[in-house]
């Protein structure tokens, strides 16, 4: 693996998120109390009147941010994923997509960032929870970089928007600074013609590094990014299942519902190729912290480029 | 009876707001026999704080729904769909043909109450989510330094949905004396009356000890209800909660307090005779 300078793609995002609140009074935050998990804090010394911290209360925190936004505010909810989008689920349907509310929903400390914090704590079903909602984008940067365009694009775009910041695991950076993040639009990260490895958030840099590792085995793996979840990129989807006959999905998140899934529901209806699913299979974690579950849910870069290097050795389901 | 004609928000008096609640309890019934649905309890136990409201209260304009300085009305109790729908019609916001489009095939009146029509703020039907979102309303009217006011009616059955008291707590500790709660109290849900179910008694005790104003008011008394609504906010640095006493089913006399016309349908000749009594001035 190559030493590469790792950034905090939380820090990232609530830096961006200050930068713009500072050139748009519009922008508000509202948080369930603990401003410094979501990196609030720099926010709430530089702009106390607008944060609103609604205390441990998720139901009422989406539903006071669907208030802000019928004022013209826009507000970023910054809570942690777990707890967003399972408590205040219905609030995410009702208030925010269906009344089509300019919410900007953040789910921080995403995926099994929580460590041994455990099961109550990892949020694991949130992409299928939220892909599930009709008029709510659904995003999962990758990198530092992305994490500031997503903000970008969050704040420009009108629409309910849900993301998944990486918080707590570093990442190595793969974009430029000015990277523009774009709704529906999937990124080729490696062009590759044997197999393509599709991720989305954390499991994407991991996935470059994976394809590295495969490639010293002569296997030429390419790495699409899907930054959108919703809407997602199902030309360029169908357009790798036609190219390379093989895709594997990797996520930070149970195998049932989420990008495998939607992934799947792509190529039936368009280019039905094997596809191999990597994440967290339908189980609560065992316990320990968040490294050791990547290492056992197999979603270190090693772990991954050895799961795909094994499939890719198994004859492809129709091959004769 | 004829579409009441409401130009000004301020000039309404007792006897045109009386008109007007008539108007309103035969109007909804009417719209939701039409939809063979609805239910007409609820609308009739809300329809005279809704008209007072909308005839008196509420600083809104059909030519400019979306005015940032309007007041925010949120109708938490969507089983009254048909009634705010009908005293919208008669502020203007909709003609009485699209009134009884509700319910139907590609309509902008959604039986639960919808924003797909201008003049509607939210969207409701989903049980404890109005005050939330009034609350929000509440905090941004306070961020943009605004004198809108913010009014919000829940039934007293979805009280018993936790998060109205996540939002009493904050109401409360933001000090939003521009947040005004009306329960349409009539003490009964689907199933039974609210204290065989899960009791809220006692109610202003509740609201006191959650840090409100409260007052009691006869919820079918213009007059009262008009005097509460202008005695807004009771206390300055405090959200107000106005506990209006009323009956479900009110003025029709086989509906008052019967469990039954929750959600039952009116056959044409209950209709008849419900119209009859609301003429009547029930």
């Amino acid at each position: 693996m190559s030493v590469a300078e790792l950034f905090d793609c939380a820090e990232h995002f609530s830096a961006e998120l200050l930068r713009l609140a500072g050139e748009d009074e519009r922008i508000c935050v509202v948080i369930n109390d603990s401003a410094e998990t979501h990196h609030a804090t720099a926010f709430q010394q530089q702009l106390p009147e607008r944060i609103i911290d609604v205390g441990i209360a998720e139901q009422n925190m989406v539903g006071v941010a669907a208030g802000l936004a019928n004022a013209g505010r826009i507000p970023f909810v910054h809570s942690a994923a777990c707890f967003l989008t399972a408590r205040a689920l219905e609030q995410i349907k009702a208030d925010v997509a269906y009344c089509s509310s300019n919410v900007k929903l953040c789910g921080f400390v995403s995926g099994l960032a929580y460590g041994a914090l455990g099961g109550t704590h990892h949020a694991l079903e949130d992409i299928a929870w939220m892909r599930a909602i009709p008029n709510l984008r659904v995003i999962a940067p990758a990198t530092a970089n992305e994490s500031r365009a997503a903000v970008r694009a969050m704040a420009a775009c009108e629409d309910p928007v849900f993301v998944r910041v990486i918080s707590k695991t570093l990442v190595p950076e793969l974009f430029a600074e000015n990277v523009e993040f774009r709704f529906g639009e999937a990124t080729l990260l490696r062009a590759g013609g044997d197999v393509t490895l599709i991720g989305t958030g954390l499991t994407s840099t991991r996935l470059v590094d994976a394809a590295e590792c495969l490639s010293r085995q002569g296997i030429d793996a390419g790495v699409l990014h899907i930054g959108s979840i919703a809407p997602l990129d199902s030309d360029a989807i169908a357009a790798h299942a036609a190219l390379t006959g093989r895709l594997v999905v990797a996520e930070e998140h149970v195998t049932n519902g989420g990008l495998a899934g939607a992934v799947s529901e792509v190529v039936v209806r368009t280019h039905p190729v094997p596809l191999l699913s990597l994440g967290v299979p339908n189980v609560f974690a065992p316990i320990g912290p968040t490294d050791w579950l990547h290492e056992h849910f197999g979603l270190t870069a090693e772990r991954l480029a050895g799961a795909v290097a094994a499939w890719m050795d198994e004859p492809a389901d129709g091959d004769a | 009876m004829s579409t009441p004609t409401l130009s000004s928000t301020t000039t309404a008096d007792v006897e045109e707001l009386a008109r007007l609640a008539r108007w309103v309890r035969a109007t909804s019934l009417r719209v939701i026999v039409a939809a063979a649905t609805g239910h007409p309890a609820a609308e009739l136990s809300a329809a005279d704080i809704l008209s007072v409201l909308y005839g008196a209260v509420l600083n809104v304009n059909a030519e400019e729904p979306h005015a940032p300085g309007r007041d925010r009305f949120v109708c938490s109790k969507s089983h009254a769909s048909a009634a705010l729908y009908s005293v919208l019609c008669a502020r203007g916001f909709l003609g009485e043909d699209e009134l009884f489009s509700y319910g139907q095939a590609g309509s902008r009146l959604c039986t639960a109450v919808s924003n797909r029509l201008p003049g509607v703020e939210f969207s409701t039907g989903a049980l404890g989510h109005g005050l939330p979102f009034a609350t929000g309303c509440a905090i941004a009217a306070k961020l943009d330094r605004s004198p809108r006011r913010v009014i919000v009616m829940t039934g007293d059955g979805e009280l018993q949905e936790g998060s109205n008291w996540e939002a009493a707590m904050l109401a409360a500790s933001r000090g939003l004396d521009n947040l005004t709660l009306v329960i349409d109290r009539n003490r009964v849900q689907k199933g039974a009356s609210t204290e065989e179910i899960n009791a809220l008694e006692p109610l202003r005790e509740k609201w006191g000890a959650f840090g409100w104003a409260t007052r009691d008011v006869d919820g079918h008394d213009h007059r009262a209800l008009l005097d509460v609504f202008n005695a807004t906010p009771f206390e300055s640095g405090r959200p107000s909660c106005v506990i209006a006493a009323t009956v479900k089913g009110r003025g029709v006399s086989f509906m008052e307090n019967q469990l039954e016309w929750h959600g039952k349908r009116l056959e044409p000749r209950e209709l008849q005779l419900a119209l009859a009594q609301i003429e009547a001035g029930g």
